[in-house]
């Protein structure tokens, strides 16, 4: 397991080369060097998977907890940071799925990114990207995890705002830093608080770690931070979840991702969709020992925020206009159904229903997976979308599925799996969440399930409006769309296949699952059966509102209720909640009373002893006036005033 | 023999006439003319104390050769620098020479 750390290294080294040469690089050279680099760390991540998952299970059916590597960066006695690689199941297939959509992203990015400005720096930043995802899903303990958790917001910032000519792309970089700035500030307090009470950062704590017989972390010391006080293992999870809610954008701190859109198509299919905003779901899981073991009760705050978050987005979603935006929320949403599956799986509920008692950690970790592929896929269809027609807005397509067959296809293929249809993998992944939610309690089962119908219908409703529906034939006279280059339709070909089999071919349970022990995934037919009637009946609302070419109903809709649209179409004002509260608020009553006695007092103070001394000066310079012979003439005076003294 | 009061009484009027030069001369050459004085006024006092109190001695003639000697080099130096001065600035006037003052 020697090569994981190339894993990490490649990216990093061809981050170096790619930013150092810049544009002394031609583009389709820089383009290569990056995507080769990417194919060589996809095809190590996949060796590393094989290899780990068909090593032999532990003697109670678990894989074993690799450490290829750990060196201790910083020691500060018997507290260190350590920096290394860990592979356990849910590490190795993180890296299987970072690896895959990055490979997809950058063969994709040659057809959509041709001739950009700045194409060897989007390059470089793709690798950076890359490389800190990598690093963060296979750390070894919670501070390296932050680490990197930093830099992939670092990189997420810099291709956010790729189009830095663009005042709403710089705007969007700012606002998505900003706030996942803020939520990180929760996480890092978290994480000291975590490290101070039990004297370890390391990770430890799910299966003890050897390597050649001994542990190489210093062991996690749960019963004297529980000695402090119980309350405060929750308190450090709560604070870690507040961070991972910040960067996997759970309400109320998901205001960054829409507007990150305004980065480049692919990079929101890599960044924003498939990778890193799942990075909280991680973190989640990766604590979850701790979790269920010493906050089981906070674990409701998880779900419930989960829930809210799943709900509100999938409504808003509903009535965007903008396709990215519309992902955008459908992304907030499903991220917001990984976490509710891991909230809901709760121990202690084994006697009440046999085998699921671990059933949502698997799903929430198979939902990741599904999701990230066909997310992944959705948003690059939508990037050939844009391409075609040069617009964002659903207003100008409609129809496109005569000129585009191969993007109308995959995104169908994509819009099945999300909303939850047989046999595409994100029915299989959706059923299990769902199942789980049922036996955690059935209200939140239920308000899934609704928000899963919601998703089948915006999707369909996003479907039809960009490929069927009313055409916007006065444009695409003007310009006729045509189907994108094949390295954009081939990633596309790619992950809709991987969208089609994933679900069924392979048994995820047996590679992830809560306790790891091998399980079977088996769908409880009462429940399958509910959620795909749904789903089919909400795809045959949205086809009946949106695929002909004259939408009656929905426009009757939007003016039966105007408020209701508007509501939506604005996000709930969440933005302008987030403006009143930090402008009118903060700002005008915080910030500039601060100001003002920073401005007055301090600089004032400073200013006077400045102004103080600049006087006195003034005064006393004739002392020092550089006229020697006046000198003379003083020292000549003070000689015959002492001579005077001394005979008298 | 000459009574040693007269000598040094030549050796002050040289002194403060040094003195009084080093003060009210504005000329740099001038000012360099008056330590020249006032250093030769103590070269005289050296000299006539070593012949009058130590007779058998001769550090104080040492000590007058010395300053001459250094005095010299001196002179030299200060003449360089005043020339310098006069090829840029077209005046040695010690008032005016402003130009490195902050």
């Amino acid at each position: 397991m020697e090569h994981t750390l190339l894993i990490l290294l490649l990216p990093f080294l061809s981050f170096l080369f790619l930013g150092l040469m810049d544009s002394k690089l031609s583009h389709r050279v820089s383009g290569l060097i990056g995507t080769t680099v990417l194919g060589v760390v996809a095809a190590l991540s996949y060796y590393t998977a094989w290899q780990y998952f068909t090593a032999d299970r532990l003697a109670d059916g678990t894989f074993a907890t690799l450490v290829p590597y750990n060196a201790t960066w910083l020691p500060l006695g018997a507290l260190h940071f350590d920096m290394g690689i860990m592979l356990d199941p849910i590490s190795v297939m993180m890296l299987i799925v970072i690896s895959t959509v990055s490979l997809m992203v950058h063969i994709y990015s040659f057809g959509y990114m041709h001739g950009e400005r700045g194409f060897q720096r989007y390059y470089a930043f793709l690798s950076l990207f890359t490389m800190s995802m990598l690093g963060l899903v296979v750390a070894t303990n919670i501070f390296q995890m932050y680490l990197f958790w930093e830099l992939v917001g670092v990189s997420s910032y810099l291709l956010i705002g790729f189009y830095y000519t663009m005042p709403a792309a710089i705007a969007a970089s700012k606002k998505a830093f900003i706030v996942t700035r803020f939520a990180d500030m929760f996480f890092l307090v978290g994480i000291l608080i975590f490290g101070y009470y039990t004297s370890s950062f390391s990770f430890d704590f799910a299966h003890p770690v050897y390597a050649d017989g001994v542990t190489p972390f210093a062991s996690v010391d749960t019963a004297k931070a529980v000695a402090a006080g119980g309350f405060i293992l929750p308190t450090a999870l709560v604070l870690m979840f507040i961070g991972g809610a910040g960067k996997s954008a759970m309400f109320p701190l998901h205001i960054w991702l829409p507007d990150a859109m305004e980065g480049p198509t692919p990079v929101s299919a890599l960044i924003h969709a498939a990778t890193m905003v799942v990075a909280g779901v991680y973190q989640i899981a990766r604590m979850f020992p701790m979790w269920i073991a010493y906050a089981p009760e906070q674990m409701s705050i998880v779900v419930w925020i989960g829930v809210f978050t799943a709900f509100y987005a999938a409504a808003v979603a509903c009535a965007q206009s903008d396709i990215k935006r519309v992902l955008a929320f459908s992304t907030i949403s499903q991220i917001a159904f990984m976490m509710v599956a891991l909230g809901v799986c709760m121990p202690g509920h084994e006697a009440l229903i046999d085998n699921h008692a671990s059933l949502g950690y698997m799903a929430s970790m198979f939902h990741l997976f599904t999701h990230a592929m066909f997310k992944a896929c959705l948003f690059l269809g939508a990037g050939c979308i844009i391409h075609a027609v040069h617009s964002n807005e659903m207003s100008t397509m409609g129809g496109l599925r005569k000129y585009m067959p191969i993007t109308h296809i995959t995104f169908l293929i994509s819009c099945l799996a999300i909303a939850g249809i047989p046999p595409f993998s994100g029915f299989f992944s959706k059923d299990e969440i769902l199942t789980a939610c049922m036996h955690y309690s059935p209200i939140c089962g239920w308000i899934m399930t609704g928000v899963a119908a919601m998703t089948a219908f915006y999707m369909f409703r996003l479907y039809y409006g960009i490929f069927w529906g009313t055409e916007n034939k006065a444009l695409h006279a003007a310009h006729t769309p045509h189907e994108a280059p094949w390295t954009m339709t081939l990633p596309l070909i790619i992950l809709s296949l991987i969208t089609i089999t994933c679900g069924w071919a392979v048994n995820f349970g047996s590679f992830v699952s809560a306790s790891g022990a091998d399980y079977q995934i088996h769908l409880d037919p009462s429940i399958a059966t509910t959620s795909v009637v749904i789903a089919v009946a909400a795809i045959l609302v949205a086809t009946w509102m949106y695929a002909r070419e004259s939408q009656p109903v929905a426009v009757d809709l939007k003016e039966k209720f105007p408020r209701l649209h508007r509501w939506a179409y604005k996000r709930f004002y969440m933005d302008e909640v987030y403006q009143y509260i930090t402008h009118r608020i903060i700002f005008a009553h915080i910030s500039t009373p601060i100001a003002w006695f920073d401005r007055h007092v301090i600089d004032g103070f400073f200013d006077f002893l400045a102004w103080g001394t600049h006087k006195l000066s003034e005064k006393i310079r004739g002392l020092q006036s550089g006229n020697v012979q006046w000198y003379a003439f003083v020292f000549l005076l003070g000689t015959i005033l002492l001579y005077i003294i001394m005979v008298l | 023999m000459i009574q040693i009061e007269y000598i040094l009484v030549l050796s002050a009027i040289m002194m403060f006439a040094g003195v009084f030069g080093f003060m009210t001369r504005k000329s740099t050459l001038a000012i360099l003319l008056s330590i020249e004085l006032m250093l030769n006024a103590a070269n005289i006092n050296f000299a006539v104390f070593n012949r009058m109190l130590y007779p058998q001695g001769h550090e104080g003639y040492f000590f007058a050769i010395f300053t001459i000697a250094i005095a010299a080099a001196e002179s030299a130096i200060a003449i360089a620098i005043m020339i310098n001065i006069y090829r840029q600035l077209k005046n040695i006037d010690v008032d005016e020479l402003t130009k490195m003052k902050w």
